[in-house]
């Protein structure tokens, strides 16, 4: 109980300010609503682009640094693709890159630096993420491309009897979060019933008895990595089809940092749920507490989420280090 | 047969605890400053000073601190830059404030400054380690970026956010022209690097060593880790913290907030990496590498007639450092500085191996 404490106490203080604005009456019930569901939206995106994170933390013990690259690539991949054939050829062939660019990334960075320390293998993916970033630019262009799916973008009004004025939702909003679902319902299929999934969860849970009882490493690894790409191209797509894919994806998606320091680096639920507590933190934060800020320290403007999903994981990081749903871990630093 | 220290002996504990214990090593060194000295400033152009010399000996002085902290203590740091811009911002306060200020003592005091933001930040890395501490510094990066761009008394409530210094004077000496800028850099720099050597030397960075290689084993032999490890944060954030002021003061002149963010902390760390992690000398070399590697990109095409565009020039630089990264890590983690050894080791024995 005592080892929880400080834990519920700064949960305690997020749920508290997550319905100040509601209990003071700064805002309507309405608006509250609507950010609140902006921000599972964002978190949903950040979930994604964690999941992926975890994935290959959880089966090779690599952070790997270049998620963002992979998501940017992908969402370029398909986004340029698109132009010239159907969109469904367009993902069939970004699936296949994406596969590709798993093998090239197992025999050339993982393998030679196997038995590393963590260290060393973050530096290598940031090396892989910079040659991502500069390789997918050189090879799709450099500009923002569109991705349209051929969902309706306009608004709809939902819930007018319960709120005054209803509440505006995006119809592709939805639409993203229905696939967000669908993804994580086929990630968790795959890993409880197949087979291979199996083996993908042998090796997170032990590499060397994994490799003792006959799972070779190398060929999970190179799945793991596929897996996580397919993710990296979910997340992307969604995420170019809101925002348009351009480099500012890639630096968006680190903020699934943060998400996975939150829920636990070996944990596919805590990353979720790390993504959606970031996504709806930090827009209520932006929203609700940022010009109360901008007020009191006369501020050039709020821009408060640039930092507040990383100062929330710092916060975390102090009480518990594990995160949310993290195996504890006795290490002494 | 040049190269090789038959017949130096060193009768005395000074002898053998000297920097430099071999006499062509020594040689060399003082050729190579006072080169940097005297022949330097009449022999290089204003665009080789302006685009290469001075960002090089700025980077360098950054890639120092920078390492301290990475490759001497093993904590790593994707938010340096940010430190950097807090010894710009607080270098630009204190002259604008205090203007009878000294530019030294300002130098000085910005470095202090910022070597206490960095204690601060670096008190996480008490709990945590690798990955996770990677987290917390990149918290700083984007918190102390925020707060500069948002904070109107940091930039003198400017309405652009961005800031612009005056040139620096120096006991009667303007620092203006492109050769003045370069010595005077060169000498805090020469100052610095003499500085940081010993430290590592001294008890402080075999403390250091002791806690990058196994910390558990550093407590049991009577190394403090809070000491170490903030120490090392303090230091490495004071190297940058000057090395910031000098880059917004000498260097850029005027700059906004976005002059320290992430991708500069992204190139330090890969000077590091590219230099030689644990070595002063790689420093050197990491910086010059990433000074010098852009520029030649943009002029290897001109050379062979080919024209390649800003853009694609600029994407095949990301993907040159980041094949370059992972060809380092794996073929020489210890980076060129290693190399340089190795060359050393070769040249005692040529030409005869034997």
């Amino acid at each position: 109980m005592k080892r929880h404490l400080p834990v519920i106490l700064l949960c305690a203080v997020l749920t508290a300010g997550l319905f100040t604005p509601l209990v003071t009456g700064a805002s309507s019930p309405g608006f509250w609503v609507e950010v609140l569901l902006g921000g599972l939206m964002a978190g949903v995106l950040y979930s994604l682009v964690a999941l992926g994170l975890v994935l290959i933390f959880k089966a090779s013990g690599v952070f790997n640094f270049a998620q963002g690259a992979m998501v940017l690539f992908a969402a370029l991949a398909v986004a340029r693709l698109s132009e010239k054939m159907p969109m469904w050829a367009a993902v069939l062939i970004a699936i296949g890159i994406m596969v590709l660019f798993a093998m090239v990334v197992e025999r050339l960075v993982l393998r030679p630096l196997v038995n590393q320390e963590p260290i060393a293998l973050l530096m290598a993916t940031l090396g892989v993420s910079y040659f991502l970033d500069g390789f997918g630019q050189t090879l799709w262009g450099g500009d923002i491309y569109k991705i349209e799916f051929g969902i309706s973008k306009d608004p709809v009004m939902i819930l007018e009897s319960l709120f005054q004025g209803g509440i505006l939702v995006n119809k592709d909003d939805m639409a993203a979060a229905l696939v967000a679902i669908a993804l994580v319902a086929l990630l968790a299929l795959f890993f409880q019933k197949t087979a291979t999934g199996r083996a993908l969860r042998a090796v997170a849970d032990d590499h060397q008895a994994a490799q003792s009882i006959g799972i070779p490493l190398n060929r999970i690894w190179v799945i793991v990595w596929s897996v996580a790409g397919i993710v990296a191209l979910v997340a992307g797509m969604v995420w170019g089809g809101k925002l348009g894919v351009q480099f500012s994806l890639a630096e968006v998606a680190l903020k699934a940092l943060p998400v996975v320091i939150l829920g636990g680096f070996e944990s596919v639920p805590g990353a979720i749920i790390g993504g959606l507590i970031i996504g709806v933190g930090e827009k209520m934060a932006e929203v609700f507490f940022g010009p109360v800020l901008v007020k009191t320290f006369d501020l050039a403007g709020g821009g408060i989420e640039n930092w507040f999903a990383y100062v929330l994981a710092l916060a975390f990081l102090l009480v518990r280090p594990e995160g949310l749903f993290g195996e504890r871990r006795i290490d002494r630093v | 047969m040049f190269y090789r220290e038959n017949g130096q002996f060193k009768a005395t504990y000074r002898a053998d605890e000297q920097m430099l214990p071999i006499l062509q090593d020594r040689v060399f060194m003082f050729a190579v400053i006072a080169f940097a000295f005297l022949a330097m400033p009449f022999l290089a152009t204003d665009y080789l000073f302006l685009s290469i010399l001075i960002p090089f000996l700025i980077l360098t002085l950054a890639a120092i601190g920078l390492n301290l902290l990475v490759g001497y203590c093993g904590q790593i740091s994707i938010g340096h830059a940010a430190f950097m811009g807090v010894g710009a911002y607080a270098a630009y306060n204190l002259v604008l404030r205090l203007p009878q200020l000294n530019f030294l003592v300002v130098l000085v005091l910005a470095g202090l400054i910022a070597a206490a933001v960095g204690m601060l930040f670096g008190i996480p890395s008490l709990r945590i380690k690798g990955l996770y501490l990677a987290v917390a510094t990149l918290a700083a990066q984007f918190f102390i970026d925020w707060t500069f761009a948002r904070v109107k008394w940091f930039t003198n409530y400017a309405s652009s956010g961005s800031v612009s210094t005056v040139p620096i004077e120096l006991f009667g000496w303007k620092v203006q022209s492109p050769s003045d800028k370069y010595l005077f850099l060169l000498a805090v720099l020469v100052v610095f690097t003499l500085v940081a050597k010993n430290l590592v030397r001294g008890h402080l960075g075999r403390a250091w060593m002791a806690t990058r290689d196994m910390d558990v084993a550093a407590e049991v032999i009577g190394i403090r880790p809070v000491y170490a490890k903030l120490t090392a944060f303090g230091v490495s954030s004071f190297y940058c913290g000057m090395a910031g002021a000098l880059y917004g003061f000498v260097y850029l002149g005027s700059w906004e907030p976005a002059a320290f963010n992430l991708t500069l902390s992204l190139k330090l760390l890969f000077m590091i990496i590219i230099g030689g992690m644990g070595s002063i000398l790689g420093a050197y070399f990491g910086a010059a590498f990433i000074t010098v590697l852009p520029i030649l990109l943009n002029q290897i095409p001109l050379w062979l007639g080919l024209s390649l565009s800003t853009a694609t020039a600029s994407h095949m630089e990301s993907m040159i450092f980041g094949a370059l990264i992972v060809v380092f890590l794996i073929l020489e983690p210890h980076g060129l500085a290693k190399l340089w050894s190795i060359g050393k080791e070769k040249l005692r024995l040529w030409p005869f191996p034997h």
